[in-house]
């Protein structure tokens, strides 16, 4: 059925893109093949892994349950944006310093989840970081880098104001 | 992406400017449409082709249905109040202070980002917090359609697991709840697997202590039934009494006649009367020790 398609216009990372798709396309699809941003990865496309965490204005959202339409006008921001193999950003930095990832396949979306905790939540114990984390699933590290990765970002950050 | 790669079936989109437009579309869609709101337990079952809308009507950008009232005794929370505001408010805080306790329990950080209170209910999941304390609660669900608008209570909105009273061309455009007295002690119990995941089983009370004795009890469950639920049975049994051993011991023993929970592959159907007790027990005496606790800071 060859329905309506729809022009939408998002910033990714800064960079504004005009884009015409079908509503049906997953944000996450859209980032990755229109766009070629595949730095977000999809595991279970469901809702259940949080391998697919973006952030749209500036708070975390799963894109495999997120239409490309559905961001028309919305500020993203992806893995892309926090940095590169030559300049990693600061979560990519703690991450790398903990030993926090292994096949690293969950970690962009722990790392635009863990953007959205440090710029908005408390983050005072282990068991609040824990809490936080608890969206994404990781199968290789048994999870104790990546909280000592956060406990470190959380304790640079200080508390929130 | 070809056809064949995308995982929904096709379908329209249309974001409404308004409620009135929402309700003209999904009336216009006879009955293929679906709202969409948060999107975060309609997605997944469009991803995996159980859900083929024909239209998806977004609401999300829709003013003024983002809010939070009080009106007199009740809140008002509107169809795009999304689970972090509920879980942060200040006003639920204060006057509903058991539903800020149960929404700690819903999810996870980004699903609580996107997700709502109204699409919560009606979603229907009889293992969801919010359908339950909107029963708990003495909901009102305010429905549209191009009909006029229309008020369900809870008592009457759930009717099976994933079931609501809703009509296909109508949709919810804010819920209303009772606020609490100040005196009221509550306990809310919950068993789930991992922190964030759906409730085996869950229980959720409210009392008040008046000469004594427990007053104005409520006691609902989830995750044991088809839909959320009052026990009325169990609210009669703890009315007028204390909360002691025995009446704990009766209470068990009661919801073990009255619950008839299903076997699935997350628990059996006794596993799950026997959480029910000990949920049961917990949570009461917290709500006794609370009511306590407050009736005596009232007082000071
Ligand atoms: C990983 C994960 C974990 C979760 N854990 C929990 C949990 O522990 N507890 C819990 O309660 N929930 C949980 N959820 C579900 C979550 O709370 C959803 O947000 C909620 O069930 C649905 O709200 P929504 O706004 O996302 O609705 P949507 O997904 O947009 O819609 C759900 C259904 O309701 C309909 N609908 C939505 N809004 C309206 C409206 N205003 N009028 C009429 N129909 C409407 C839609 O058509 C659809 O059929 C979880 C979800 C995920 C992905
Ligand atoms: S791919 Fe989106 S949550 Fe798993
Ligand atoms: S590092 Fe392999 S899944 Fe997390």
């Amino acid at each position: 059925m060859p329905e309506k398609k729809i022009t939408l216009s998002v910033s990714v990372n800064g960079v504004v893109h005009t884009a015409t798709v079908e509503p049906r396309m997953l944000l996450s699809d859209f980032l990755r093949h229109e766009l070629g941003l595949t730095g977000t990865h999809v595991g279970c496309e469901h809702g259940v892994c949080g391998a697919c965490t973006v952030l749209l204005d500036g708070r975390s959202a799963r894109s495999c349950l997120t239409l490309a339409v559905q961001a028309d006008g919305v500020e993203i921001e992806t893995v892309e944006g926090q940095g590169s193999i030559d300049r990693l950003g600061r979560i990519q930095e703690a991450f790398r310093q903990h030993h926090a990832l292994q096949c690293g396949f969950c970690t962009p979306g722990f790392i635009m989840a863990i953007t959205d905790m440090l710029r908005h939540h408390p983050l005072e114990s282990d068991d609040q970081i824990r809490e936080a984390l608890s969206g994404n699933i990781c199968r290789c590290t048994g999870y104790e880098h990546i909280v000592n990765a956060v406990r470190e970002l959380a304790k640079e950050r200080g508390p929130l104001t | 992406m070809g056809d064949d790669e995308m995982k929904p079936a096709p379908f329209e989109y249309f974001a409404a400017r308004s409620a009135a437009e929402a309700a003209e579309a999904l009336a216009a869609a006879n009955g293929d449409g679906k709202i969409i709101a948060g999107g975060q337990s309609l997605m997944p079952m469009i991803n995996v082709r159980l859900v083929k809308p024909t239209i998806l009507i977004d609401i999300n950008r829709i003013a003024g249905l983002d809010r939070i009232e009080k009106h007199g005794e009740r809140l008002g929370i509107g169809a795009t109040v999304r689970h972090r505001m509920t879980a942060t408010d200040a006003l639920v805080h204060r006057h509903i202070p058991i539903l800020h306790d149960a929404m700690h329990h819903v999810a996870h950080l980004t699903v609580r980002n996107r997700g709502t209170f109204c699409g919560s209910v009606c979603h229907a999941d009889p293992a969801a917090e919010m359908p339950m304390m909107t029963l708990l609660l003495n909901g009102m669900v305010t429905a549209l359609s191009i009909r006029g608008e229309r008020r369900i209570a809870a008592s009457e909105f759930f009717v099976g697991s994933l079931m609501t009273a809703l009509e296909q061309d109508e949709f919810v455009t804010s819920i209303e709840i009772d606020t609490l007295p100040p005196e009221t002690g509550w306990g809310f119990e919950e068993f789930s697997r991992r922190h964030g995941d759906f409730a085996l089983a869950s229980v959720a009370t409210t009392l008040r202590i008046i000469d004594g004795v427990a007053r104005d009890v409520r006691f609902g469950m989830m995750g044991v039934g088809e839909t959320p639920l009052r026990l009325p049975d169990i609210e009669t049994l703890i009315e007028g009494q204390t909360i002691s051993e025995t009446l704990l011991q009766d209470v068990t023993e009661a919801l073990k006649e009255l619950l008839h929970p299903n076997t699935d592959i997350h628990a059996s159907a006794d596993y799950r009367r026997h959480l029910a007790g000990a949920l049961a027990r917990r949570a009461l005496r917290d709500a006794w020790a609370r009511a306590t606790l407050r009736k005596d800071g009232a007082n000071a």
